[in-house]
């Protein structure tokens, strides 16, 4: 790309290096962002997007490199410094006070007072409307924060961040829940912001939108800027480009096989939701012996909530899980391990790993039943050889196995969780976005072994919302949106445009129907 | 080891910081060695074998808590009630000795002392289990639970006698309930019997830690009880377990404490529970849980025993042996937290270098 001028820069990341227990997730990254002017982010998931605004947050502080603000160097230590310092973020997860009015949630930490006589409700109240009207959200500043629906709570957290009065204004997918209306709406009021000379930062995975609205645009991918150009010079297939990379993915190549006689299937799961309609919606579902099979979805598709379900995770779901014909009952998770289904979380923070254990104790805590003498006594030599057997089948880069699990790369870590859940000996492997928050080479690692356990005669479904991995990787692809099974279908017939067209389906007939 | 070699490698820097994350980790060990060599010095009579033999009664007490209290601050928990088990089985056991159970129609069942052993054991579990329950199937804060037995469990120890001491637990020969004192005061080979059954209990902890399912389990539950549940760990039996075995641990201290005496006190064990925690913190286990040894609370039980009574033998004011008790313990938990903050800082400066 041409070198473009340097406009007025009001923030400029430099040579920033943020590492997590497990993972760097940016790599000496480089930000410039320009005062009046939309500055968008892109990249995939776990590209880094997030931990760079977060940084700007004064949320985390960078590991290594420096912040400057108006040609000084600042350092953002807490998320009140970025305040001061005129920064105010919209994150991606909504971050209200569900048990406070609207109006409060607005002015947390900033109360309108009257000396000693305490919270100015009423002015706060009357403040908040004025800011809610701007943004035509037609929320009542006197309503509880959990009592609306999530795209009104979504605008809510607009208003509060436009009304800091802030000179940079971070907004992390904020239409990731918004109708097309409210779309607008926001898109009216950023351009208001924009003429007043705020330097807004615009993350968002829809590329059209971001065409739209965007002055700038960088491109982060594995924790690297890997582009950087003004949108009007560019169009979308750069976008890609840049967000994927040259090197193509590098996909395990199919092994032929027939698949065998089905062992999994699902009938009329159905889970309810909190606020009404369904998180999974009568879905029905069957893998064979061999088979990979894809579920490509949005977030919130419900992919997760399907697989907690297969798990026994949720207590009211309904519909019947079958394992080779035989029907599972209870809602136990321990006995759907013993009965054959083992789950990969998407979380591998939370669900997956225990974080103070080693390596060794991780892979197998889920399996130490197999290892016993006399019915109660591990055989450490037996679990020990178990455990080096599957370092060495998913090539897991662990020097010593007693080291904790922490001090691995994620990559490494996604590797154990899925050794613990082989460990068990399943019939079906349930995986939920099994590349999250990985690097490239531990990707093509992850893709192998599911190629090679399919071959193995092991059923794996896997979700993602990544199309490229799911079209390369599945025999046959299942489309999930908003809860409902839209599609299933051989890879051979499956076409992009097909998949895309189908996750978006659920959506067009609930918005139909409200 | 390993981390002090790896990094080593890597820089000056980073190799200063391992080594002092070698020191910290051995901190326990270090602190014993203080307090021994400390009071060798300034106590007198404090390496005499009586002197020894004395102290190590007194740690041994706080030890059996520590091993039950060390499993309970793994799985995250904590156990407040272990100092009022302590006090109520006493009183049973004294009980059990002097007036039997009264059964309908003036019958009195008297018991051997091997069956009140067991049947105030057997009380400790019970105790432990309404806990357990209390955690797991009512959702009760484990802090809140466990304070809510403490008072429960004092007051029926008080109720018990209405608050007077059970004197004289030497039994009947007629009844075949003497031989108390023997688990107080009896020895073999030199040592205490108290501290004979210590050494069992502990080793049966350790081994149970490691080489049992259910002991490994413990760990995986207060390190991620989520990530535990999804790997088909059955949470809340692990949790049963764990306040059991404290309340267990807790129903030998009452038996040991009413025999060294040969009487049963009602009061007897308040405060324990704050040693019982004080010794396991000192011994590296994690209060935010998924870490701990075994090992390492005994020390931590041996290092609180004899920094009380060495600080008695130099004659300090037990005013200022509760400041001095205070601060080892904050300071235990100060280093902790350091090291793992190093830790911490250590890893990620090697993982953001090698990019």
């Amino acid at each position: 790309m041409a070198e473009q001028d340097d406009g007025d820069v009001i923030l400029e990341l430099k040579d920033i290096t943020k590492a997590y227990s497990g993972i760097v997730a940016l790599k000496k990254a480089d930000l410039k962002l320009r005062r009046g002017a939309v500055n968008v982010l892109v990249g995939e998931n776990g590209a880094g997007k997030s931990t760079m605004m977060r940084i700007i947050a004064g949320v985390e502080r960078p590991t290594l490199g420096e912040i400057w603000m108006d040609g000084e160097r600042i350092h953002l230590n807490s998320p009140a410094d970025a305040v001061r310092h005129g920064i105010g973020i919209v994150f991606q997860e909504l971050n209200l006070f569900g048990n406070l009015s609207v109006a409060e949630n607005i002015f947390a930490t900033r109360e309108i007072t009257r000396g000693l006589r305490g919270i100015d409700h009423k002015a706060q109240v009357e403040k908040a409307n004025e800011f809610l009207n701007r943004l035509e959200a037609g929320i009542s500043a006197d309503t509880l924060a959990e009592d609306l629906p999530i795209g009104q709570q979504q605008l809510v957290e607009i208003a509060r961040a436009v009304s800091l009065d802030t000179r940079i204004l971070i907004m992390d997918e904020p239409t990731s829940a918004l109708s097309a209306a409210e779309v607008d709406v926001l898109f009216r009021v950023i351009a208001d912001l924009k003429a007043r000379g705020v330097a807004i930062v615009y993350i968002s995975h829809r590329l059209e939108e971001l065409m739209r609205i965007g002055d700038y645009i960088t491109v982060l991918k594995d924790g690297q800027i890997t582009g950087h150009a003004m949108v009007k010079d560019i169009d979308t297939r750069w976008i890609v480009r840049s967000m994927i990379g040259s090197d193509a993915k590098d996909f395990a190549k199919q092994v032929e096989h027939e698949p065998g006689a089905e062992v999994f299937r699902t009938e009329d799961i159905c889970l309810p939701r909190a606020q009404g309609g369904y998180a999974v919606d009568h879905v029905s579902i069957g893998v064979r012996k061999g088979e990979i099979l894809g579920i490509y979805g949005l977030m919130g598709a419900g992919r997760s909530e399907l697989f907690e379900c297969i798990m026994g995770r949720h207590e009211h779901y309904t519909g019947k899980i079958f394992v080779e014909g035989e029907e599972l009952k209870g809602r136990d998770t321990t006995r759907r391990i013993r009965e054959g289904l083992s789950l990969i979380p998407e979380d591998r923070q939370r669900e997956g790993l225990v974080q103070s254990m080693s390596i060794a104790d991780n892979l197998s805590m889920a399996s130490l039943g197999q290892f016993l003498k006399a019915g109660f006594h591990i055989d450490l030599k037996r679990e020990k050889e178990a455990i080096a057997n599957a370092i060495r089948n998913l090539s897991i880069k662990a020097k010593n196995p007693d080291l904790d699990v922490t001090s691995m790369s994620g990559g490494n870590q996604q590797k154990v969780v899925i050794g613990k859940a082989l460990m068990t000996g399943p019939k079906v492997l349930l995986m939920d976005e099994p590349s999250r928050g990985i690097d490239v080479g531990a990707k093509a690692d992850v893709f192998r072994t599911m190629r090679r356990l399919a071959g193995e005669g092991l059923a794996i479904l896997f979700s993602t919302s990544d199309l490229e991995e799911v079209m390369a990787l599945s025999d046959r692809i299942a489309v999930m949106s908003n809860g409902r099974l839209v599609m299933v279908v051989d890879r051979r017939d499956a076409t992009e445009d097909m998949v895309i067209s189908a996750s978006a389906e659920g959506h067009k007939t609930k918005r139909m129907h409200a | 080891m390993t981390t002090a070699t790896h990094t080593a490698a890597t820089g000056n820097h980073l190799s200063t910081g391992a080594a002092l994350l070698t020191l910290m980790k051995l901190r326990t060990f270090i602190a014993l060695f203080a307090v021994i060599i400390f009071f060798s010095i300034f106590a007198p009579n404090f390496l005499s074998t009586a002197n020894m033999i004395l102290m190590s009664k007194h740690a041994t007490q706080n030890a059996f808590l520590a091993i039950g209290m060390t499993f309970v601050i793994i799985t995250g928990g904590i156990d407040l009630s272990v100092g009022s088990i302590v006090g109520l089985c006493g009183m049973i056991a004294g009980g059990l000795i002097m007036y039997g159970v009264a059964l309908p129609l003036g019958y009195t069942v008297y018991f051997n002392i091997v069956e009140v052993a067991v049947i105030v054991m057997v009380v400790g579990i019970l105790i432990g289990a309404v806990n357990g329950l209390l955690i797991t199937r009512l959702n009760v804060a484990p802090f809140i639970a466990t304070l809510g037995t403490l008072y429960v469990a004092r007051g029926m120890a008080l109720l018990y006698s209405d608050g007077q001491t059970l004197p004289n637990l030497t039994g009947r020969e007629d009844l075949g309930n003497q031989g108390f004192s023997y688990l107080g005061s009896g020895s073999i080979l030199g040592l205490p019997v108290s501290v004979w059954i210590l050494i069992v209990v502990a080793l049966g902890a350790a081994y149970f830690a490691r080489f049992v399912p259910l002991g490994r389990h413990i760990f995986a539950v207060g390190g991620n009880e989520r990530a535990s549940r999804m790997s088909g760990i059955r949470v809340n039996r692990v949790k049963m377990f764990v306040y059991m075995f404290s309340g267990f641990c807790a129903a030998i201290v009452g038996l040991v404490i009413s025999s060294e005496l040969m009487a049963s006190h009602p009061a007897t064990g308040t405060n324990l529970e704050l040693n019982a925690i004080a010794a396991a913190v000192l011994g590296g286990t994690s209060m935010s849980g998924g870490r701990g040894t075994i090992g390492g609370t005994i020390i931590g039980a041996f290092v609180i025993g004899i920094l009380s009574d060495g600080l008695v033998m130099m004659g300090v004011s037990s005013f200022w042996q509760m400041v001095i008790k205070g601060l080892v313990i904050i300071v235990a938990v100060v280093v902790d937290q350091a090291q793992r903050r190093l830790q911490q800082r250590v890893t990620l400066m090697q993982m953001a270098k090698a990019g």
